[in-house]
């Protein structure tokens, strides 16, 4: 062959030869393998990831937390906390169900006295909203309305998700409060699911849904709904006049990283509740968090007291109770879906 | 030594997945194995390399595959027939098999179609072509479903948007499967006599006429290839539908969507069921791909 | 290109129409949208500002710069494993005759037709800590496989697997044993017959195969979400970024990463076709 030709040929293999042993010990210097055991790692549902970047950024300028770094894995809830009970790591789990938690204490990953404190274990909260287009088009204006013909409802999935459930919740308790009977209430939510169009994986794929044109009334957290906005959706939300208290339980992992429990004091103080409430969240606890809201429908008053605020233990019982009669296998969930 | 290519090289199975890339098919002449004589069996020295390579091959594909046939296979009929009699289940397989049907056949014809110009079609900017054809089968997927988005979902510049639609999918599987007929057929067709049209042509025969009798015939085999490498691909497809399909269950949720949430569901069973019905698909096209393939080696 | 007597010098209608169909069907299908990908991820979108300098900053986030290097790095191991055993196997294959070599050829070919999420639930169920065959044997030896880097190695291995042996087996085929031989008669040994002869006839195969390999590895989607965590800094590679930023309102760190993606494709498909014609020349 002529030389030129095999010279050129040379070139490109020692060439591709370079870039390959270069970039293999440039990963191995940008500590690919070490550094990031270290991390402190949270695990979360969907939706809080803003608020917890944000809480992240000032735990990180507290002594405790100074030089710590963070890895942070969001999703569906059920589907979290599944992925940690078969081996993922975390150091803290954010959920929206206490359930979720429970599932990982009963595999021993949590201690059982997590919920002792002063919060029960909840760390963040929220209320069911119904978001909609701008303007309202469809003029609604409550949790009846949604059984109108021109109504298609996306929500979560309650197979995957925690905001699901306590959407399901919501919308039954509200026909309740409203004085309805057992059979009228459960009638409606065979209404309703009918016309849910969208069952989405989790709280966060239910508003890209929403946002994709999937549906045309989106129930959602108050805090989705309010962080879409400061994202520049211009959707509306109306926070209907009876909902459900939502309650997300935070807890630390058995072997954490030690400085798991100072965060969790953190998120618990009145500075990670304000940053929680700067995202949507509704504050936890003994505190006193007053911030303008933006996104909210009025940023200086924005978490208005629906007239019927309902929590799952004194309208429901419980949460054993509630997921015994409403979400185990063939319980009643199941039934008003086939019917 | 002539490397151009006459055909798909014979048992290699439906080629490229997410990212892949095969735009040449090798060459391959039919040759009898000369090489291969009685000395060659395998000594001690190769029966260690074998060892060696068949565990790599062994505990990275063979036994995790195992796996999933036997979680599959253990709940026996029963298991099956709770998967399948899932309504979400059946609509979410015959979803996928519909679809991918679909785009096999555009891609049977349009693919064709594609070979043709850039084999019997000269003009500036061809060379360019060649590479927009090959780009969906080196992105990843997930990218390819972000691509689709700009143009074709909420934010889209011209205002359609086909989010949580059969035509989403189906232009995402459109997409993704757009390279398999038009490189197996390109090559065959480059490779046509032309004596036989020039024959053809001078014995009176029209345009049409030669090619619906002659080059049409001679490219069966290859469209055959690449639509079954298409279909293969496209009943496998994950990445670009996640963002694009909508996924709700009954309606547009794919088969290998409804795996990943019988997997989040901790449902392995489930999943390694409706998982096994796509392998027996896929092995059935592989097969099937084996026979095209040996038919046209006999032609030579 | 075809027999030149074949490309037709009248130009008819037809030859128009169907040029201009092809053109107008890969603009709309590939073209444009993947021109819009380099829009995206310059333009502001909610409370992310646009522009070069944000872009840039996107790309130089530690957690950009980590979900990179992970995939590198977890596709240079699939690269090297896949062709180190796409070598060996080849050889096995064209070289030597044993019971079942016609079935671990089609085995070989495997992995391009199955699913990505089936290869995810594959190796979950067989090395998955609390749902794996080797789960528990795994977990004595204090390996982790499955939500951790080995995982993703394993998955992106799986899935690119056959590249490069579909590379090297035709020309192995092609090429045939006579130079081996008459080294081998001149006093060589099994070793210097390799490194000698064979390996460098069938270099640019496998060169071909190793881009292949690598561009693949790059892009794994499907496989990697089931088996890794998708936690930033943890097991996030880039595709599980694009995916992460997309879902989190995050729409120009999505399209950014997924920009320079788009460009690594092309480089690849550039280098393949620098690569093929020479092959055509020899």
């Amino acid at each position: 062959m002529p030389l030129p030709f095999v010279r050129r040929r040379a070139l490109l293999v020692g060439s591709l030869a370079t870039t390959l042993a270069v970039t293999l010990a440039g990963c191995a210097s940008a500590g690919g393998g070490g550094d990031s055991e270290d991390r402190f790692t949270i695990v979360g549902f969907a939706v809080p990831e803003a608020a917890n970047d944000a809480i992240i950024e000032k735990f990180q300028e507290t002594p405790e937390g100074e030089g710590v770094e963070f890895s942070g894995s969001y999703g569906a809830s059920g589907d979290q906390s599944r992925s940690v009970l078969n081996g993922a790591d975390a150091d803290y789990v954010h959920f929206s169900l206490e359930g979720d938690v429970t599932r990982l204490v009963d595999a021993d990953l949590i201690d059982a006295d997590w919920n002792a404190g002063p919060t029960q274990g909840i760390v963040s909260s929220s209320v069911a909203v119904l978001v909609v287009e701008e303007g309202n088009p469809l003029g609604i204006t409550g949790w009846d309305d949604l059984t109108r013909d021109d109504v298609q409802v996306v929500t979560a999935d309650p197979a995957s998700s925690g905001a699901a459930r306590w959407n399901i919740l919501a919308a039954y308790g509200a026909q309740i409060a409203a004085g309805r009977s057992e059979a009228e209430a459960e009638q409606y939510m065979v209404d309703f699911f009918d016309h849910v169009t969208t069952w989405a994986g989790s709280g966060r794929e239910a508003t890209e849904a929403f946002e994709n044109g999937l549906g045309n009334v989106l129930i959602s957290y108050e805090n989705e709904a309010i962080l879409t906005r400061q994202q520049g959706r211009t959707y509306d939300y109306i926070v209907p006049e009876s909902t459900l208290l939502i309650e997300n339980p935070g807890a630390i992992l058995e072997d954490a990283n030690p400085v798991a429990q100072d965060w969790l004091d953190f998120v618990l103080s009145e500075a990670g509740q304000t940053e929680f409430v700067r995202k949507g969240f509704r504050p936890v606890g003994d505190v006193d968090v007053d911030v303008e809201v933006e996104g909210a429908n009025d940023p200086s008053d924005p978490f208005p007291v629906p007239a019927n605020l309902l929590t799952i233990a004194d309208d429901f019982g419980g949460w054993s109770a509630t997921n015994e009669k409403w979400f185990d296998e063939g319980a009643l969930y199941e039934q008003l879906r086939a019917r | 030594m002539s490397s151009t290519d006459t055909a798909p090289v014979p048992g290699s199975g439906p080629g490229g997945s997410p990212g892949g890339t095969d735009p040449r098919p090798a060459p391959r002449k039919g040759k009898a194995p000369r090489q291969l004589r009685a000395a060659d069996r395998l000594g001690l020295g190769s029966g260690l390399g074998l060892g060696l390579l068949m565990l790599w091959f062994s505990v990275l594909v063979l036994l995790p595959l195992a796996a999933v046939v036997v979680t599959a296979t253990e709940g026996g009929w029963g298991t099956f027939v709770s998967v399948v009699s899932e309504a979400d289940t059946r609509a979410a397989l015959v979803l996928t098999v519909s679809e991918a049907l679909g785009v096999a056949v555009v891609n049977a014809v349009v693919g064709t179609v594609i070979a043709w110009v850039l084999v019997r079609d000269d003009f500036r900017g061809k060379r360019l072509l060649e590479v927009v054809i090959d780009v969906p089968f080196a992105l990843p997927t997930i990218v390819a479903g972000l691509v689709l988005l700009s143009l074709y979902g909420p934010r889209s510049p011209i205002g359609v948007n086909v989010v949580g639609t059969r035509t989403g999918i189906f232009l995402a599987l459109l997409f993704v499967t757009l390279p398999f007929v038009v490189r197996t057929v390109q090559p065959v067709l480059a490779e046509l006599d032309a004596e036989v049209e020039e024959a053809a042509a001078s014995l009176g025969a029209s345009q049409f006429t030669i090619l619906r009798r002659i080059i049409i015939p001679s490219l069966v085999p290859a469209i055959t290839a690449g639509t079954s490498l298409a279909f293969a691909r496209a009943i496998s497809e994950f990445g670009s539908l996640v963002l694009i399909a909508g996924n709700k269950a009954g309606e547009t949720e794919v088969a290998s969507l409804r795996i990943l949430k019988y997997i989040e569901g901790d449902y392995y069973e489930k999943a390694a069921v409706v998982a096994f019905i796509l392998l027996l698909v896929s092995a059935l096209v592989i097969v099937a791909l084996d026979l095209v393939s040996r038919k046209v080696a006999i032609r030579g | 290109m075809a027999d030149s007597r074949l490309i037709r010098q009248r130009r008819g209608p037809v030859t128009y129409a169907l040029r201009a169909a092809v053109v107008v069907y890969l603009f709309l299908l590939v073209a444009w949208p993947v021109s819009l990908v380099a829009d995206r991820a310059f333009r502001a979108t909610g409370t992310h500002e646009g522009g070069f300098g944000p872009f840039v900053e996107r790309l130089t986030d530690p957690a950009t710069v980590y979900a990179f290097n992970l995939t590198l790095t977890v596709a240079i191991w699939a690269v090297i494993a896949n062709t180190v055993f796409g070598v060996g196997i080849s050889l096995l294959l064209v070289r030597y005759r044993f019971v079942g070599r016609r079935v671990l050829s089609v085995l070989v070919d495997l992995p391009l037709s199955v699913s990505p999420v089936v290869v995810g639930l594959a190796l979950v169920l067989a090395y998955s800590s609390t749902q794996g065959w080797f789960g528990g044997t795994l977990e004595t030896i204090g390996l982790q496989v499955i939500f951790s880097t080995p995982g993703l190695i394993l998955a992106t291995a799986f899935v690119s697997l056959p590249l490069v042996v579909r590379e090297v087996v035709p020309v192995l085929e092609e090429i045939g044993t006579d130079a081996e031989q008459a080294a081998r008669s001149l006093g060589a040994n099994g070793r210097q017959v390799f490194w000698r002869i064979t390996l460098p006839s069938i270099k640019w195969a496998v060169v071909y195969g190793v881009v292949l390999t690598s561009a693949r590895s790059l892009g794994e989607f499907g496989a990697v979400k089931i088996v890794s965590s998708g936690a930033e800094f943890r097991g996030e590679t880039a595709t599980l970024f694009v995916h992460n930023h997309y879902q989190a309102f995050d729409e120009p760190a999505a399209y950014a990463a997924a920009l320079v993606l788009v460009l690594i494709s092309i480089i690849a498909l550039v280098v393949v076709t620098y690569l093929r014609p020479k092959e055509e020349r020899a």
